[in-house]
């Protein structure tokens, strides 16, 4: 029943560090005085907010509708009163913001009515909605919305239930499959019939023997494999543990749906359980608290704990210089605490300078080539490095930049110390930053053309009105004949449409005016008339004065108008 | 900002360049005790020039001294140089060469990891030009006291025919254009041993010791020294198959020579050498024909170097066309950065 196994290239064996958090049991975090509960838990997933300040909320109901097609919902955690709708800063490098439901718990914990889902009389469709309503999202780290991931691709043959946790420290998963196994299986398997495919394979790293028993007697009667791969950073990467068992490649911007195989973490599949079997939303998850702390351990966590609480119930020593988020190989360094738990977060590490030790300087590289001897994707980090210091990123992108999943690998074998992936990511962004830029000008561009176009097209838009009068003119005056009009009947301006049209429209003045003689000088006051009588009195006093040069006055005034006819 | 990963392999560039040294020793060892332990006297004065030359050149060039020369890059270039190097060449000839390999090969074209060209090879190729009679004078092994080679060394008289023979790639060279001779019977003449040059195979096995280490180490990778063997003993192998008279076989080539100290730190030289698997093979196995071409039909006994220069100038072509598939883009079209 074994299947066979394939290796993928390179990959790393950094020390494991399991044992420090995996011996005891998940306990149940008790609950902040404040959870910050993010609308927005990833860049993917959003959430209309749909509750007001001051309102009651139960345990379990939904506070955020999901917003566009990556949305899905958002619910409180625990019982208790909306204190604040704010943005709060998350944990993220940069300390972005994102809009947050502030919830006061009230103690009870009080849960919503909520039901299970029957997915078998349901529709496919009711049944990836109910996903996402209930907020379900990739827990591996990447937080991809599940009814998304369910929804595309078809013909898949193959579910794979990813429970190969292959950075270092971090055990929530090792831990979740040691002790609901069986929940974790039955998600998988809801999940399995939901795409239709055919079977279901875990992949654990064998570095997690409990883990794998656990899993492997939960699947005892089942057509379920599960399966130990060996312990080489990083199997637990989704193209990579597919290509361990499947043996299929995925390349960069493809999807596993498209191979016939689609993939989920094993804490994914529990919450899929919990929603169909109990009904019950996202909103708690494990996560594990370990590095130079007194009482490592995993924990059951309710999304939007301030990880500053949290972390005080592993009780980092006082030599603690950085918290990281994630696991050593992927993470990051926390810059503040304040910040929520997210259905992403899955590690939180208290490091020192005896655990991680600063990074030596960097020195030249010697095109050892031991980066591309580690790297998954069978990159040349060191031509990658070349290009990306050079600032030269077409070259960077003909050597596969966006292939590179920023394992890390390279760095950590680099015996030049050089931090590759930081070129690598200060090269795609870049990228990104100049692809905005080109786009944007690609639009100003496109306005500017358009607005030429317009202009070009309401000029010929006037000249074939202008055509059309002048002709409608030409056939009227044809058929008045030209007494009435004598300027207009002149050849020359027949010819020409604007001038038959000028002249039209003198005749059409010159008609008005002898009908009526329109003065500004009506409809005036008493006085005032009285006061312009008495005005055009002095006037013609010095017109007669001035009488003697007016004819020439009147010669100039005429001869501009000669040549122009 | 410190950014992930936030471990690393306890590695080092230091590290790897004291792992050459050390595998080094073996054949250093076997060279001191076989043919004279001059060869002791040159490596130091090599190793004490290249790091003044180093340590000079990074001040010039304002780097930080200190960690540039711990990295023992510079002295990785003088043991070769003295090791491709006759055990008895007066000492300036070691200081001019070793000065050519730090200060024009490296430094001038930007320090370590910049250089196009081998170091070591340039300055044997420089030298052999400059200076081919002091060149070319190789001890026989054994033959010379400890006080005379160290006189030599130190500029004192040089009664070229009294302490020199010819060498085993020489022998057969001059031996085969005379015209008279075949291999069998130059073979049979005093500078040849069991198997290449009387003494230097002990050399030889002690470079091969030193190389098997680096790769069990995976300092080096398997590529360079299987295909520069591996083409030196299939075009030598076919050659003698056909005229055994006039063409020596594989095992005369491949222990004669810089053949093994080549196969495993010569051509393995990271900074110049090709770095894609493919790449690799093509770089060493091409080091490998133009040095059997230059030992056969050329004007030098020894061709290892020049072919090393020849194959360096090919590196960025054929990084360029034997880049690796990469993961997932299993149709696409071999070859290229594209």
């Amino acid at each position: 029943m074994i299947g066979r196994l394939f290796k993928f290239h390179g990959g790393i064996k950094p020390d494991a560090h399991k044992n420090e958090s995996s011996g005891g049991a998940i306990r149940k975090a008790p609950l902040p005085a404040r959870l910050v509960v993010p609308l927005r838990q990833s860049a993917r997933a959003g959430a209309a907010c749909i509750v007001a300040v001051g309102q009651r909320v139960l345990k379990g109901e939904r506070i955020g509708e999901p917003e566009g097609f990556l949305g899905t919902g958002v619910h409180a955690p625990t019982s208790g009163t909306v204190a604040a709708i704010a943005s709060c800063p998350m944990a993220h490098p940069s300390g972005l913001e994102t809009p947050c439901v502030v919830i006061e718990p009230d103690g009870e914990d009080r849960w919503i009515e909520h039901a299970p889902f029957d997915y078998r009389a349901a529709s496919r469709d009711e049944a990836l909605a109910w996903l996402r309503d209930c907020g379900i999202v990739g827990l591996g780290g990447a937080t991809f919305p599940s009814h998304v991931k369910l929804g595309r691709g078809s013909g898949i043959e193959t579910l794979i239930l990813n429970g190969a946790e292959c950075e270092p420290w971090i055990t929530c998963d090792d831990r979740l499959m040691r002790e609901r196994a069986v929940d974790i299986l039955a998600g998988a398997n809801i999940l399995r019939e939901l795409i239709g495919a055919r079977e279901l394979v875990v992949g654990v790293e064998d570095n997690k023997p409990e883990a794998v028993a656990a899993m492997q007697a939960a699947a005892v009667g089942t057509p379920t494999r599960v399966v130990a791969v060996p312990a080489l950073y990083p199997a637990g990467g989704e193209k990579q543990l597919i290509r361990v068992l499947t043996g299929v490649e995925i390349p960069y911007g493809k999807l596993g749906g498209d191979y016939g195989v689609r993939c989920f973490n094993v804490g994914t599949a529990h919450a899929v359980y919990r929603a169909f079997i109990h009904g019950e939303p996202l909103i708690s998850r494990i996560v594990t608290l370990t590095g130079n702390c007194e009482t490592p351990g995993n924990w059951e966590v309710a999304i939007g704990t301030p990880v500053a609480d949290l972390l005080a119930l592993a009780r980092p020593k006082a030599d603690t210089d950085r918290i990281l988020m994630g696991g050593p190989m992927m993470g990051f360094a926390m810059p503040r605490l304040d910040v929520p738990v997210v259905k992403g977060t899955n590690c939180i590490i208290s490091a020192s300078p005896r655990l991680f030790p600063p990074a030596p300087p960097e020195q030249p590289c010697i095109r050892c080539t031991e980066c591309a001897k580690a790297c998954p994707v069978e990159l040349q980090p060191f031509e990658l490095y070349w290009h990306s210091r050079s600032k030269n990123f077409g070259k960077a992108q003909e050597y596969h930049l966006f292939d590179c999943i920023e394992c890390g690998c390279c760095t950590y074998v680099c015996p030049a110390h050089i931090p590759l992936v930081d070129y690598f990511r200060f090269s795609k962004s870049e990228i990104w930053a100049r692809e905005r830029e080109k786009t944007a000008a690609d639009q100003a561009r496109e306005r500017f053309e358009f607005r030429n176009f317009r202009q070009e097209r309401e000029k010929a838009e006037k000249a074939a009105k202008l055509a059309a009068k002048a002709a409608e003119t030409r056939a009227k005056l044809a058929e008045a004949g030209t007494a009435e009009a004598p300027a207009a009947a002149d050849a020359p301006a027949a010819e020409d449409p604007k001038k038959a049209l000028i002249a039209a429209a003198l005749a059409r003045a010159k008609a008005q005016k002898a009908e009526i003689q329109p003065q500004n000088t009506d409809n005036l006051s008493p006085q005032t008339q009285a006061e312009i009588a008495d005005i055009e009195a002095r006037r013609k006093v010095l017109e007669a004065v001035a009488a003697t040069p007016a004819p020439q006055a009147a010669e100039a005034a005429a001869a501009p108008d000669e040549p122009r006819s | 900002m410190i950014h992930s990963p936030y471990v690393r392999k306890p590695v080092s560039v230091q590290r790897t360049m004291g792992l050459v040294l050390l595998a080094l020793v073996p054949g250093i060892v076997a060279h001191a005790l076989v043919i004279g332990a001059g060869v002791l006297v040159n490596l130091a004065i090599s190793t004490i020039t290249a790091v003044a030359a180093e340590a000079l050149m990074l001040h010039l060039r304002k780097r930080p001294v200190g960690i540039a020369v711990a990295d023992l890059s510079a002295v990785v270039t003088a043991w070769l140089v003295t090791l491709c190097f006759p055990p008895i060449v007066p000492w300036w000839l070691t200081v001019c060469a070793v000065l050519v390999a730090i200060v024009a090969v490296k430094h001038l074209y930007g320090g370590l990891g910049q250089n196009p060209f081998n170091p070591a090879m340039i300055a044997y190729c420089s030298m052999i030009v400059a200076f081919p009679a002091l060149m070319s004078q190789w001890p026989p092994a054994g033959h010379l006291s400890f006080d005379t080679q160290l006189s030599l060394i130190l500029g004192g008289p040089r009664d070229i025919d009294g302490i020199t023979g010819a060498t085993a790639l020489d022998a057969l060279r001059t031996g085969l254009r005379s015209g008279t001779q075949t291999v069998d019977t130059v073979l049979k003449g005093s500078a040849f041993g069991a198997l290449g040059g009387r003494g230097w195979e002990w050399v030889s096995i002690g470079y091969v010791a030193g190389g098997l280490f680096l790769l069990a180490m995976r300092i080096i990778t398997w590529h360079m020294p299987v295909a520069f063997i591996g083409v030196l003993a299939a075009i030598s192998g076919l050659f003698w198959l056909v005229d055994p008279a006039g063409f020596a076989s594989p095992l005369f080539h491949l222990a004669s020579g810089g053949a093994m100290l080549a196969a495993f730190f010569i051509v393995t030289d990271p900074v110049s050498g090709a770095t894609t698997p493919r790449g690799k093979l093509l770089f060493a196995g091409g080091i490998a024909l133009i040095a059997w071409l230059i030992r056969n039909f050329g004007a030098y006994p020894e061709g290892i170097a020049f072919g090393v220069l020849l194959m360096n100038m090919c590196v960025p072509l054929l990084d360029m066309k034997t880049q690796p598939r990469v993961f997932g883009h299993r149709h696409d079209i071999e070859g290229g950065g594209k």
